[in-house]
């Protein structure tokens, strides 16, 4: 109970921070390896394992790395607000290598998800989660290669857009469906 | 917006200003009633919604702290947030999908009709669906819901379409894109739908039915209205002789004030409608407030719910268009042969991508879950809503322990799930399955209740105070100037949404109060 309390105490508060940092400018270095640089508070070690960590957590094959460091500068931002979240992510981190004799992130996949099976229930892995559900799948980046349209709003809605556009069934008769006036 | 003295003890105040308050003040407002209107949450518009599922959560949910106890799986996968309501000027009008459906008459004799179903807490209510019916058509026409009042239906999007095709190739026969209070051409100076698919966070083209830019701005227009936003109710003050005299309330600064007030209505949704009366326990009233029978909190009702989502081989789009964009009302019979009381519906719904992650299998991590998350263009989405037992044991109550920034208990809110509700909900599941394998689906997912939206019941109306808090009127049993507003008030839950039953309830209760103030019982 007091660890999804916890869990979903940190969604909440989460929620906002995401929106903020989604999409932003930090995502531009994801792909030259330097992005670790960018981290504030953990260090690369730490920065490159909890990718790995997201990567399993949430894994979508259309999604780059750069999405998924989104999550982890989010995770760094928490862990430069509150030193509890940094030594929870700091010993969590530390707790996956040992679990894996060495480096985490230089096991093989099967590898990595036997290890998070076995610590899906910590705080540190629910903390993951929590804040990943947000930052993942509240970027726009990320809408757009799962394929989710999002506002719509800016173009009128989605009256003249499609919202009715479906072939691939008979179109109900007029009194189940009435033409659009 | 009018102003009135704190000391004006001639003023009704009603408390939460959503589908009961909201409706309610303008009534009373145009019957020449003076109204102070507390509002616990801030003052949003079209303007300030954005189309955006967690900025609109954080905008305007209700997000104080609550606890949960019960074998409800809330309680484990939303243990601090029982509830998805709002905290906003407008209430949960504000996140409501429109569904208007009114009670059938068998539902208003819950105990006669199911007779007596074990471990529930039945009752018929002191009110008939003819009784009724004069203001269903009142709120009806309010409302501008739709196959009513001449007002066509919504046009169809493509997630109804592929229910639609489902449900009648099963064999469902009243399959169609609802009654709703949206806007199908434009009515009452609201535009059209846009079918923007943001129903839950606000709608932004003004078509879906609102207290927020409908009822309030009436009332207003009468200059007998002082909405005060941003002030949270703490407690119902009485007097000696068993009357209500105002209420005590934090505003925007947290400074205390008292409004004494003739008339006290509370309005502030199934969870803090009890929680209030609750903490304004006195020396006289030691249980808390209209609580002689003890039922207040008790019998805390949310609807049997669940959902089912289904993916395709080709797109559907669910995202785009009305929320609930049709329904299925074939199962919301009298029928026993099915194994459980009650019947339910099965209305559209969809969610975006961030939600849909949040809540298709609440803590699920992993390929397995991605997989499915990877199909969201192909997917499309039923919610199931039923009747669902009262059970006494099923309580709002005050926490023992924790409290919340002005010192006050948070409400616990205790469900355990009926024989009754689980019966139906795994029918519901199989059937709704069906609907899409009907129609090709590659694969479907059962999905759990949502935190709730639906609230009701925590003081019901009964014939006799011995049973319930308030009479058919909405009048405590106890206090004769406090009268219940919201959902809270229903004896039982019927299988269908609830709003339009609610302002049907207001609207009678503006009537009720204006003739009983005529002839000084009030």
């Amino acid at each position: 109970m007091k660890r999804r309390e916890f869990l979903q105490k940190s969604a909440i508060v989460v929620a906002g921070a995401a929106a903020a940092v989604s999409g932003v400018a930090v995502v531009a270095s994801a792909d030259t390896n330097q992005w670790t640089a960018g981290l504030k508070t953990l260090n690369a070690h730490e920065g490159e394992t909890l990718l790995k960590v997201a990567r399993q957590i949430f894994p979508h094959d259309r999604l780059g790395d750069s999405d998924y460091v989104v999550v982890v500068m989010d995770l760094d931002t928490q862990a430069g607000a509150t030193p509890d979240t940094a030594k929870l992510l700091r010993d969590g981190v530390a707790n996956l290598d040992s679990d894996g004799n060495g480096k985490f992130a230089t096991l093989s996949d099967d590898q990595q998800i036997a290890i998070l099976q076995k610590n899906e229930s910590t705080p540190f892995f629910q903390k993951v989660h929590s804040v990943e559900l947000v930052s993942l799948y509240n970027n726009h980046a990320v809408w757009k290669k799962l394929g989710y349209q999002g506002p719509s709003y800016q173009i009128g809605g989605y009256l003249h857009h499609g919202f009715n556009d479906l072939n691939w069934l008979p179109d109900p008769p007029a009194s189940a469906s009435p033409k659009p006036a | 917006m009018a102003r009135f003295d704190s000391n004006d003890d001639s003023v009704v105040v009603i408390i939460g200003s959503g589908a009961g308050g909201g409706t309610l003040a303008n009534e009373l407002c145009q019957k020449g009633f003076k109204v102070v209107l507390l509002e616990a949450g801030k003052h949003q518009s079209s303007a300030t919604f954005r189309n955006d599922e967690w900025f609109a959560f954080n905008q305007l949910a209700w997000l104080d702290k609550r606890t949960t106890s019960g074998n409800w799986q809330i309680a484990k996968d939303f243990p601090n947030l029982p509830a998805w309501t709002c905290k906003t000027v407008g209430g949960t009008t504000v996140h409501w999908a429109g569904a208007s459906l009114r009670f059938q008459e068998h539902e208003f004799k819950a105990k006669t009709t199911y007779s007596d179903v074990t471990g529930a807490n039945l009752l018929d209510w002191p009110v008939t669906l003819a009784e009724l019916e004069p203001y269903y058509a009142k709120a009806e026409f309010k409302m501008g819901v739709t196959r009513t009042n001449d007002i066509p239906g919504l046009p169809g999007n493509n997630n109804f379409k592929v229910l639609y095709n489902g449900a009648t190739r099963v064999g469902y026969k009243t399959v169609h894109t609802g009654r709703m209070a949206i806007n199908s051409r434009p009515r009452d100076d609201r535009s059209s739908c846009w079918q923007l698919g943001f129903c839950f966070q606000g709608c932004k083209s003004g078509a879906k039915w609102s207290t927020l830019y409908t009822e309030i701005p009436k009332a207003d227009a009468t200059g007998k209205l002082d909405l005060r936003a941003e002030c949270q109710a703490l407690q119902v003050q009485h007097d000696s002789q068993g009357k209500a005299t105002g209420v005590l309330y934090a505003d925007q600064n947290g400074k205390h004030v008292v409004q004494k007030a003739a008339i006290v209505c509370v309005a502030c949704n199934s969870i803090e409608s009890a929680r209030l009366l609750l903490n304004s326990s006195s020396s006289t009233f030691p249980q808390g407030l209209a609580n002689s029978s003890g039922q207040v909190g008790k019998n805390y009702m949310r609807h049997t719910t669940g959902s089912v989502y289904a993916t395709f081989k080709k797109p559907v789009y669910m995202n785009r268009g009305t929320v609930m964009a049709g329904i299925v009302a074939d199962e919301a019979e009298l029928n026993v042969k099915r194994g459980f009381a009650g019947g339910f519906e099965f209305e559209t719904i969809s969610l975006g991508l961030p939600f849909a992650a949040a809540f298709l299998k609440p803590g699920a991590w992993g390929r397995d879950y991605t997989r499915v998350l990877d199909q969201y263009p192909n997917m499309a989405g039923m919610w199931i809503v039923g009747e669902d037992m009262p059970q006494e044991t099923n309580a709002v109550t005050l926490n023992p322990t924790e409290k919340d920034q002005w010192g006050l208990p948070i409400p616990n809110v205790h469900y355990d799930d009926h024989p009754n509700d689980l019966a139906m909900r795994n029918y519901a599941y199989k059937r709704g399955a069906d609907i899409y394998n009907a129609v090709g689906a590659v694969q479907t997912i059962a999905v759990p209740p949502y935190p709730s939206t639906h609230n009701l019941g925590t003081c019901r109306m009964s014939e006799s105070p011995r049973d319930g808090v308030c009479n058919k009127w909405g009048q405590t049993h106890d206090l004769k100037n406090l009268f219940i507003s919201d959902g809270s008030q229903f004896t039982t839950s019927g299988g269908e949404n609830p709003t339009l039953t609610i302002v049907t309830l207001a609207i009678r209760q503006a009537d009720y109060i204006s003739k009983e103030r005529t002839k000084k019982n009030l």
